[in-house]
């Protein structure tokens, strides 16, 4: 691997390449097409947390003047999986929000009186609306078919599934603490808050070939599930990805693309649909509201002897909480000899969850991450001292099994204790709080394609939707690797007919996987290079060098030639072959994990419960920061995503299921007055596997955020509150009960 | 119901468009007019993606009916770059990687250009105040207030 000092472009700062397009408008996000007779498409949604479905009649919509096509279950293959149930509701609504038919009309208010005119006959259910109630002896059943795991010798259940991590002996090691604490928390339901609500255009011509626009992280998926919920072969399907405007794991499934699919067939138009936030708040996105319990045990000197996780997460109407990340993250910044963790996938009757950033991480380690600042209290030492005691170094098992590559917890802890802004006391009525966050981050498939221009300049093809400055990282690596200036090359992210197919832009893997794609089609094109002035010169190609963006040849090879840079061979490619082009794939491994420490002072106002938040500071480990930029951006926006999680956003559902601030009004994301400078230091650990020592780093940042302010609360107030948000009225609420 | 005529101004070119009476400013200027570069984000007022400048005052579109803008200048986001090129700001958030997926920048533009207008020097509270309208869910707003005051800085030095 490149030592950093030998980098001459990694490490810099450039433009990204899509800049100007976005600080002009004139980039094209997923509302933004407008096709020639384009129809407006709509969805009608239940009015009900959880119903039976006897009929739906669109019959009264179709008869509308300027409404062109209408659609519900019956349009759609019965067999169907849990996303395509989700799409368009069959036997049950499952939530209220659920979409249970569909219109395409001349124009967006058109479709929406056309919604008026449709008629569903509902059996109205009881909603199952918590965990508690979910888990309750008798409880309604969200789904009558759902066994705990697949498991159906047993009763029907609203737990999906059971996960279980184990090692040692826990109580064995309970048994040999000095000191255990515990704690019981609530994390409460949170969207991802995406600005850009959900749009796609979709259109399907005689022959039935579709092509389908949209705002998705990724588009080989969007045909994958299309394909699947139309019951057609993908090969019918031709993604395009728009720009997007933020995702957080929220735009990896389909919502709208097969109904507009649908729609344009029986209208022979190009249809769109885009969705009002309301919608976006109803029907999509929101991570698990959680129910976590954690148990830690300690010696007097600070070695913790067991730890205990009960992880329990609403997975809404269809299995699939991410509580399995929740447990492989629980424990990870923990070296261990005795730990049980058990998580419960259970169903509600809310909106399917999706992924948000660090699935199911953020809630699990608040817990853990709240119990172990118990903990250095109740030992009088250090947060970040116990936690480097007990740091998970290279050669650590970690709980989910494998063992743990170079990874950069200690080097993140040790920046922080020698931080400026740790060393410094905490100011004046304000509480501190550390956190220590994780996220195992992934691999997974790539493509990439590397074009030379006729004038040398380079084109990457690759398949990665660009949702915060990919493609100048890809430029970075590309540039690095071939030696010339990071403004020749330009990225593109590719349709699914124009580039290999490449997995979903999410689990941190982009810089990592997409990254060590295009690197290897750069050392493609080099090794064509090499061939090519070879051929030119008359010599070998092993005897050929590849220096600073030229071929050469190699020291002591004979040869009276000028070096030939990729323009000058470009010149000359008619007579060495043709064109060049480099691609590679990767299903890359060893992703790498991502550590940080973060740490917050904030003051508490006991007359009106507002949390202040005066300084925040993240440290974590990047591996090879590409783009450092881009790096400190990943973790200030996820510091600032934490901390609006932990101090304001919420759902709030009234008795019948209904979410009571579905807008951002009253669903309030922090905005700038909020929030501080966000402080930043990237420690670099390299990863081994990757080329250039990439780490994924957009996960990680949302993982500290929710202990570290609890924990800083907690410091404020002399009491801790388990249950967040920490708003106002929370807070005030818990003043008053504990000044009695 | 029949459509309403009206005559207006944006980046400085007379418009006449025919609208519905319901019809916001912000559907005008991306369906009738093409402007894309105004979002929408909520059409509540709540996100500023759609910031737009009404005879100059800083305004969300999805909350100005087309009608209203009879008689008036509107500016958008396409309208802040001249042929010389780039608006400081558009440079600024450029530099300083203001932007991640860029949903919001173009709000974000117009609104900070209205406050340097108004106010060439403010300090961060003053700038975080202004900019509370406008919301991003990537930056954590941090780098969106260092491009908004290196620009405020630059724009000083010209001057």
């Amino acid at each position: 691997m490149a030592e950093a000092h030998d980098l001459k472009v990694i490490g810099t700062r450039p433009v990204r390449p899509d800049g100007v397009e976005k600080v002009t408008g004139r980039a094209n996000f997923g509302a933004d097409l407008y096709l020639p007779g384009m129809i407006h498409g709509k969805v009608l949604r239940s009015p009900y947390a959880h119903a039976r479905i006897k009929s739906v009649d669109v019959s009264g919509a179709l008869a509308m003047e300027g409404v062109l096509a209408a659609v519900s279950r019956s349009d759609f293959p019965e067999e169907t999986d849990d996303l395509g149930q989700n799409v368009i509701a069959r036997d049950k609504v499952l939530y209220h929000g659920h979409a249970v038919a569909a219109v395409a009309a001349s124009t967006p208010l058109l479709a929406e009186q056309a919604l008026d005119a449709i008629k569903v006959d509902y059996d109205v259910l009881e909603p199952v609306l918590s965990i508690d109630q979910a888990i309750a002896d008798g409880a309604t059943l969200v789904n009558e078919q759902m066994h705990t795991n697949g498991d159906a010798s047993q009763p029907a259940s609203n737990i999906a599934a059971i996960t279980k991590f184990e090692r040692g002996d826990a109580e064995k090691g309970f048994a040999e603490a000095d000191v255990v604490v515990e704690g019981e928390f609530r994390v409460p339901m949170a969207h991802q808050g995406y600005i850009e609500p959900h749009a796609c255009t979709a259109t399907i011509n005689e022959e039935g070939k579709i092509t389908v626009w949209c705002s998705t992280q990724g588009h080989f998926d969007v045909r994958t599930q299309t394909a699947a919920i139309l019951g057609t072969s993908i090969s019918k399907i031709k993604v395009i990805a728009s720009e997007i405007g933020g995702g957080f794991g929220g735009k990896l499934s389909v919502y709208l693309e097969p109904l507009a699919v649908k729609l344009s067939e029986l209208s022979n138009r190009p249809v769109r649909m885009v969705m009002n936030r309301e919608e976006v708040f109803r029907a999509t996105g929101p991570t698990s509201a959680t129910w976590c319990k954690a148990k830690v045990g300690a010696k007097k000197d600070g070695t913790i002897t067991a730890a205990t996780a009960w992880l329990s997460y609403e997975a809404g109407a269809f299995p699939g909480a991410p509580v399995g990340p929740g447990c492989m993250s629980v424990l990870a910044p923990y070296d261990l000899e005795n730990f049980s963790i058990e998580g419960l996938d259970v169903l509600v009757n809310k909106p399917k969850v999706a992924a948000y950033r660090a699935p199911g991480a953020p809630q699990a380690m608040h817990a853990m991450e709240c119990v172990i600042d118990d903990l250095a209290r109740e030992l009088g030492m250090d947060p970040i001292d116990l936690r480097l005691k007990n740091a998970a170094d290279e050669g650590t098992q970690a709980p989910y099994g494998p063992k743990f590559p170079a990874i950069g917890l200690k080097a993140c802890l040790e920046a922080a204790k020698a931080h400026p802004n740790y060393t410094a006391p905490v100011p004046e009525g304000c509480g501190r709080g550390v956190a220590c966050g994780f996220w195992f981050n992934i691999g997974m498939q790539s493509s990439a394609e590397v074009l030379i221009r006729e004038d040398g300049t380079v084109i990457i093809n690759e398949g990665s939707p660009d949702i915060g400055g990919s493609r100048a990282s890809m430029c970075l690596m590309a540039a690095e690797t071939l030696g010339i200036p990071y403004d020749r090359i330009n990225a593109h992210v590719a349709d699914t007919e124009s580039t290999g197919y490449c997995n979903m832009t999410g689990g941190s893997r982009t810089t990592f996987a997409t990254g060590m794609a295009v690197v290897q089609a750069c050392e493609d094109i080099i090794a064509q290079c090499k061939e090519r002035a070879a051929m030119t010169w008359d010599i070998d190609a092993d005897q050929v060098d590849w220096d600073d963006g030229q071929a050469v040849p190699k020291p002591g090879v004979n040869a009276d030639v000028d070096p030939l840079s990729l323009a000058d061979i470009a010149k000359t490619w008619g007579r060495t072959g043709g064109p060049i082009l480099g691609r590679a794939s990767v299903n890359a491994q060893g992703a790498g994990a991502g550590f940080s420490v973060n740490w917050t002072d904030l003051a508490v106002d006991r007359e009106t419960g507002k949390v202040d938040v005066k300084a925040y500071t993240a440290i974590q480990d990047a591996g090879r920061a590409i783009h450092p930029a881009y790096v400190e951006g990943q973790m200030q926006g996820g510091a600032a995503q934490g901390l609006g999680w932990a101090l304001n956003e919420e759902y709030i559902y009234d008795d019948n299921g209904v979410m009571e601030n579905a807008g951002f009004l009253d669903y309030r994301v922090p905005v700038a007055s909020d929030l501080p400078m966000i402080d930043t230091q990237i420690v670099e650990v390299p990863n081994p596997t990757h080329p250039y020592g990439v780490r994924g780093v957009g996960e990680t940042p949302i993982t500290a955020p929710l202990a570290a302010t609890s924990n800083a609360v907690r410091d404020a107030l002399g009491f801790r509150v388990s249950e967040l948000p920490m708003s106002p009225p929370r807070l005030l609420e818990a003043i008053d009960s504990q000044e009695g | 119901m029949s459509k309403l005529h009206v005559t207006t101004s944006v980046n400085g070119q007379p418009e006449e468009v025919l609208c519905e009476p319901h019809q916001s400013l912000l559907d005008v200027l991306r369906d009738e007019l093409g402007l894309t570069g105004t979002k929408e984000g909520c059409s509540t007022g709540d996100c500023g993606a759609c910031s737009v400048t009404l005879d100059g005052r800083l305004v969300c579109s999805c909350l100005v009916l087309a009608a209203e803008a009879e008689g008036k200048e509107v500016g958008t986001i396409e309208g802040v770059a001249n042929p010389d090129g780039l608006h400081v700001l558009q440079q600024k958030f450029l530099e300083h990687a203001a932007l991640q997926c860029g949903i919001c920048t173009p709000g974000f533009i117009v609104a900070a250009k209205v406050l340097l207008e108004r106010d060439p020097n403010p300090d961060e509270t003053t700038i975080r105040y202004w900019l509370a309208g406008n919301l991003c869910r990537c930056t954590g707003y941090d780098k969106i207030i260092r491009a908004v005051q290196d620009a405020a800085t630059e724009l000083a030095h010209e001057a």
